[in-house]
């Protein structure tokens, strides 16, 4: 009985998901130390070890960092994830979480009379105006067919721009082209956990990270409403067959998705960190990394919850290992490839059955 | 012995799964022999590693007394080995010769020589009685004709093994005949086909020898002159088969459904693809709707079940109309629908047999509670309709559909809708692809729908279910219904007639009976 518990456990799907993402990191790490090699062979040793370390080379205060560059991260990729889970292709995060950051500081600079509640009333806004950039193309996909890819893109731009012109207008510090700084009582309270990471920019934001990780992952897997977006995603003709509202369906996974970004926005920039929107025309990356994140966590969210901390692992590495010499592009290209391997998983899927398939021959 | 083709003791394994178990299938030169056996028998398999698709662990080939080692269909086909698809590979814009010379082309100088290949294609035709004209379009032409073209194409590249892969699935009985003397007239000219099938009655009006396969077994080869239909049916299912379905005597009840001059416009073009059809379908009734494939029977359903809006008409059931209802209202009112594409519209191929089980019914108080699902219930559900449906699979409630053959999807599908009480049973060729067994289950069930007073709409292709299982007929030929009639006062003959538009009654006058 026991043997046939393991043996399930060992050939589950999540278990070989697991396995097949870590493949994908060790393959993309190696990919990283030969380019660091013929970069700079020298120092590759050293930077390689500065990147495996991460926040963990700095104590408690690279760990509290690590923890601070995952929480928005997290968020992104969880909201890629769960538009994943239904079908859709959220590339929008980026346009999302720009609004929802705007929207935020906004409200830090403006609504000073809020006190305790400000930082409260900032997440929320943010988590309504992201909600508002997935309704749009959630709309133009359910009822016109428009794709959500196209809409979502255009969302970016109209973002990044009107966020621009809206921080000229209203919060803009003209010195240091950026915005204001926010009240520090729209800052998400530290709660402690900044304190206990080494005085580090953690503070509350990534337990609130951790709770939309596990309400998304309860409301995929134990829910009505899960089970519909799931079987959308997987199936859109049999779920129009048995009568459920696809196109409902659509829309709110959109604005789930929206919402979130929109979260991870505001908890990055209401942190009393020190971090301002430059007023430049990029869209921003951390909805980028959002995709990222969400195809190396395989749409799980539990496995986003782990994509986004190494991700941000790597990335304090990657600053870390610029004492060696190193410029922290190449950790972006490290990132990218391991990526680029977590992309290839179904090949390493497939090769995992193949061993086990031997393994089973060889039993008999 | 003069064999042409020799496969001796062919072992094939997917892992630990053997798809092919010691198989052996001889075919003497100018014969018609069948090969017989249900879904998964591994038919598919043996004719793959004849065409060099899979290579066998065990066994060997011999093509003409020849040891051979096939290792891509081009080398089959240099063997002399052509195969007719059971979905034709033709293509549509091309002209009947264009796509007989199709990859066999005769240039000169990089430039079509078209005039050799005319002459010698309208030879072959002569010579096999084809009747085809070389330059009409592909698009154009009957589905029986497009059958003609693939079987000129092989005979075009001078093969000597023609392997016909079900090809009766897509005719009406008028070409069925005239398929069956074009095989006769080719095994005449020395030709030899293998003829996979699962219809009994074509084996018994066509072929010599048929060889059987159960479950990956070989279990024997007989003359066809000397079996009967039941002995063949129980080597190929392993026990004994009813073919006749057994059923109370006929007594409707009131109606349960009624279109009423429903009308559905095409998508492209201007043709209704549903027009002006009324039907009524009573309780303790099954209603069958026989027709072509592709004669609005599909359009039809859609439109019932809510799929697609209607353009005209009214639906009714049970005294309400439901015109314009959603689907999740129409199912709620009692209107069940067994697909006719069962991993289109049917199965969550993904999700797994319980998740698909309650496909419909998730929403319940039984299954939910605040949103929630109830887990336990699913999986007590789930595991009461496995038993009583006997669906089969290798863990139970919790495999996938995907991984599941497609008898026990079918079976899950039936399960699903037959256990919630329905009113109305719309069953689009249910029994599709399957073997003789489920077939026969299948029928069961709604016949004992029907006995408990349901009533059942059949959409079906196939004559032998049409005359079986229904209790009234109606024939569908290019969107309009053109004939009513009683399975007992009419021949297969003539069903074929109404079916191909030669015939047609005049349905606004009578021929409507049980109003």
């Amino acid at each position: 009985m026991n043997k046939k518990n393991t043996e399930s456990f060992w050939t589950s799907e999540g278990f070989m998901n697991f396995v097949s993402a870590i493949l994908a990191i060790v393959a993309g790490l190696l990919i990283g130390f030969i380019l660091l090699l013929v970069s700079d062979s020298a120092n590759a040793a050293e930077g390689f070890s500065a990147i495996l370390q991460g926040g963990f080379s700095s104590g408690m205060n690279g760990i509290g960092k690590t923890l601070y560059i995952a929480t928005p991260i997290i968020l992104t990729g969880l909201s890629v994830g769960f538009a994943f889970k239904t079908g859709l292709f959220n590339i929008g995060a980026s346009g999302q979480f720009t609004a929802g950051a705007f929207v935020a500081i906004y409200i830090g600079v403006k609504w000073t009379g809020l006190g305790g509640a400000h930082w409260i009333v900032g997440l929320l806004a943010a988590v309504l105006i992201g909600a508002i950039f997935g309704l749009i193309p959630g709309l133009l996909k359910a009822y016109f067919n428009v794709n959500e890819v196209i809409t979502c893109i255009m969302m970016n731009y109209i973002g990044m721009y009107a966020t621009n012109l809206l921080i000229r207008k209203n919060i803009y510090d003209q010195v240091r082209n950026r915005t204001m700084a926010v009240k520090s009582t729209a800052d998400v309270p530290s709660a402690g956990i900044g304190e206990f990471f080494g005085n580090s920019s953690a503070n509350l934001g990534i337990v609130i990270a951790i709770i939309a990780v596990i309400v998304v992952y309860v409301v995929l897997n134990k829910t009505t409403f899960g089970y519909e977006l799931k079987a959308c995603g997987k199936n859109k003709e049999a779920t129009k067959y048995a009568g459920i509202n696809s196109k409902r369906d659509i829309v709110l996974s959109m604005v789930i998705a929206g919402a979130l970004s929109g979260l991870g926005g505001a908890l990055l920039y209401l942190s009393g960190s020190g971090k301002f929107i430059q007023v430049v025309d990029v869209i921003a990356n951390e909805g980028f990394t959002g995709i990222s994140v969400a195809l190396l966590g395989m749409s799980n969210p539990i496995g986003v919850l782990f994509a986004g901390l190494f991700i941000a692992h790597i990335t304090v590495g990657g600053g870390n290992m610029q004492l060696c010499g190193y410029p922290p592009e190449v950790v972006d290209i490290i990132t990218a490839s391991i990526i680029y391997c977590g992309a290839l998983s179904l090949l390493i899927k497939l090769f995992i059955n193949k061993v086990k398939m031997a393994r089973k021959k060889g039993d008999k | 012995m003069e064999y042409v083709i020799e496969m001796n003791h062919i072992t094939k394994k997917f892992g630990e799964f053997k798809a092919n178990d010691d198989i052996t299938l001889q075919v003497k030169k100018g014969e018609i022999h069948a090969l017989l056996g249900e879904n998964g028998a591994g038919k598919s398999t043996l004719m793959s590693v004849l065409f060099g698709l899979y290579q066998p662990e065990e066994g060997n080939i011999r093509i003409k007394g020849k040891e051979v080692k096939i290792n891509s269909p081009i080398d089959a086909n240099n063997l002399g080995i052509g195969m007719v698809h059971q979905h034709f590979k033709l293509v549509h814009n091309f002209t009947v010769l264009e796509s007989i010379v199709l990859g066999h082309e005769t240039t000169k100088g990089g430039v079509l020589k078209m005039e050799q290949a005319r002459k010698k294609v309208l030879e072959l035709s002569d010579k096999y009685d084809f009747k085809i004209n070389p330059d009409a379009y592909v698009s154009d032409i009957t589905v029986g004709m497009q059958q003609r073209v693939e079987i000129l194409k092989m005979l075009y590249c001078d093969n000597e093994i023609l392997i016909f892969d079900e090809p009766t699935a897509v005719l009406t009985p008028q070409e069925i005949d005239e398929l069956m003397k074009i095989m006769k007239r080719l095994v005449e000219e020395g030709k030899s086909i293998i003829f996979i099938t699962h219809k009994l009655n074509e084996i018994k009006q066509v072929a010599d020898r048929c060889s059987v396969l159960r479950k990956g077994k070989y279990i024997g080869t007989i003359n066809v002159a000397e079996a009967t239909k039941e002995e063949m049916s129980e080597m190929m299912v392993g026990r004994k088969v009813n073919f006749v379905v057994e059923k109370s005597p006929f007594k409707p009840g009131e109606a349960v459904l009624e279109v009423k001059n429903m009308t559905m416009k095409g998508k492209h073009g201007t043709k209704n693809v549903v027009n002006d059809v009324s039907l009524t379908v009573h309780k303790g009734e099954i209603l069958c709707v026989a027709g072509i494939d592709g004669n609005g029977q599909t359009d039809l359903v859609y439109g019932l079940t809510g799929l697609e809006p209607i353009d005209e008409g009214q639906i009714i059931l049970n005294g309400k109309d439901i015109t314009k209802d959603s689907i999740r209202k129409r199912s709620l009112a009692g209107m069940v629908h067994i697909p006719e594409d069962r991993h289109k519209h049917g199965l969550v191929l993904d999700y797994t047999l319980e998740e698909n089980l309650v496909l419909q019914s998730y929403f319940k108080k039984q299954f939910q509670k605040h949103g929630f699902i109830r887990f336990g219930e699913v999986r007590k559900y789930a595991n009461r309709l496995i038993e009583e449906f006997d669906i089969r699979s290798s863990k139970g409630p919790t495999s996938m559909a995907r991984g599941m053959s497609g008898g026990n999807q079918q079976k899950a599908i039936i399960a699903r809708e037959l256990d919630r009480d329905p009113e109305l049973v719309v069953a689009v060729q249910p029994v599709r692809g399957l073997d003789v067994g489920a077939i026969e289950y299948i029928h069961k069930q709604l016949v004992k729908q029907r006995d408990e007073g349901k009533a059942v709409l059949l959409i079906s292709l196939e004559l032998d279910e049409v005359m079986n299982v229904s209790d009234r007929i109606v024939v569908m030929y290019e969107g309009e219904l053109v004939a009513d009639v009683k399975p007992e006062e009419v021949t297969v003959q003539e069903l074929g007639l109404y079916m191909a538009g030669t015939k047609k009654q005049d349905m606004h006058k009578g021929g409507k009976d049980g109003e």
